[in-house]
């Protein structure tokens, strides 16, 4: 079995409102000093048998389409040890 | 005879009923275009209503650009078929790159529904030459998700090609850069706009009529390139 995890995150230059009501709500809960919150997404993929390259790249492709959107997001694609 | 406006319903769409019924009282037939038939019926325009097409899963419009209706839309959209996505489908136009930039959510986070005032800036769009440049209407607008965002450059082409089709007044009610609630592509056929001209066709349920004008002008377009 093959597992892969995808980070889907906004690009910097993204206004992230979400994050920035997490980082207001993390002030009122006592944490001083938070000067920035960025959320994301990940998506956690587990595929029969092993990674071959035809699903690598289906996998990249499909990370770069579905997955996020470019025009806003950046992704990262991390392959764990077959477990 | 008149020209026959599809309207697609995808599993969660809120406003085909209303986009059906704008076509209608516009003077054009309405016809259903459902989310799984990759098969247009020999429609003159398309309509791509607002909802929350999937349940706005994964991102709004990510999952619905898939859909097999959307391949065959975007291939007569390139060739020169009129589209207008409303809300949900400005941002399944975003996300299928017949437009430029992205919808991100509200800057306020809140959910925004109100009697929008909004300038018509480009009335050579196949969806907006009824109007006359700089008119002022009121439709509603609402969204959770209508921030519209693309990079510095996007933008400058956008407002330099007169590609920017209505913008926010009094108020940006969600963060969109310099104040845009509608854009069109390079040919003028495909227009997305937040908010909600369907919603505006008749004085007893709308706050204006003000949003007939996207119908009636796609209607007249068509029926002047004698494509029926």
């Amino acid at each position: 079995m093959a597992r892969v995890v995808v980070d889907v995150t906004l690009k910097p230059e993204i206004l992230d409102p979400q994050g920035r009501a997490v980082q207001g709500a993390l002030g009122r809960l006592g944490l001083a000093g938070v000067t920035s919150v960025r959320q994301g997404k990940q998506f956690v993929i587990e595929l029969e048998g092993d990674l071959d390259a035809d699903r690598r790249a289906s996998l990249d492709e499909l990370a770069a389409t579905l997955l996020s959107n470019p025009v806003i997001e950046d992704f990262t694609l991390t392959v764990e040890d077959a477990g | 005879m008149t020209a026959r406006i599809g309207v697609v319903t995808f599993p969660g769409s809120l406003d085909d009923g209303d986009a059906r019924r704008a076509v209608r009282v516009a003077g054009g037939e309405s016809v259903a275009l459902w989310h799984g038939d990759a098969d247009l019926k020999g429609v003159d325009a398309v309509v791509l209503p607002g909802g929350f097409s999937y349940g706005d899963y994964l991102r709004c419009g990510a999952i619905a650009r898939f859909a097999p209706v959307m391949s065959v839309i975007v291939e007569a959209a390139r060739e020169g078929m009129p589209v207008l996505g409303i809300c949900n489908g400005f941002q399944i136009l975003c996300e299928s790159h017949l437009l430029p930039g992205a919808l991100t959510r509200n800057d306020s986070l809140h959910f925004v529904c109100r009697d929008q005032r909004l300038r018509i800036e480009s009335p050579s769009t196949a969806w907006t030459s009824q109007y006359v440049h700089g008119q002022e209407i009121v439709i509603p607008l609402k969204n959770g998700e209508g921030g519209y965002v693309a990079d510095e450059r996007t933008l400058d082409e956008l407002e330099g090609d007169g590609r920017v089709v209505a913008r926010y007044l009094d108020i940006n009610p969600n963060g969109s850069r310099r104040n845009i609630a509608g854009i069109c592509n390079e040919a003028g056929n495909v227009v997305g706009l937040m908010p909600h001209p369907e919603h505006a066709v008749e004085d007893l349920t709308g706050p204006s009529t003000d949003g007939l004008g996207f119908f009636a002008s796609v209607l007249s377009l068509l029926v002047a390139v004698g494509s029926l």
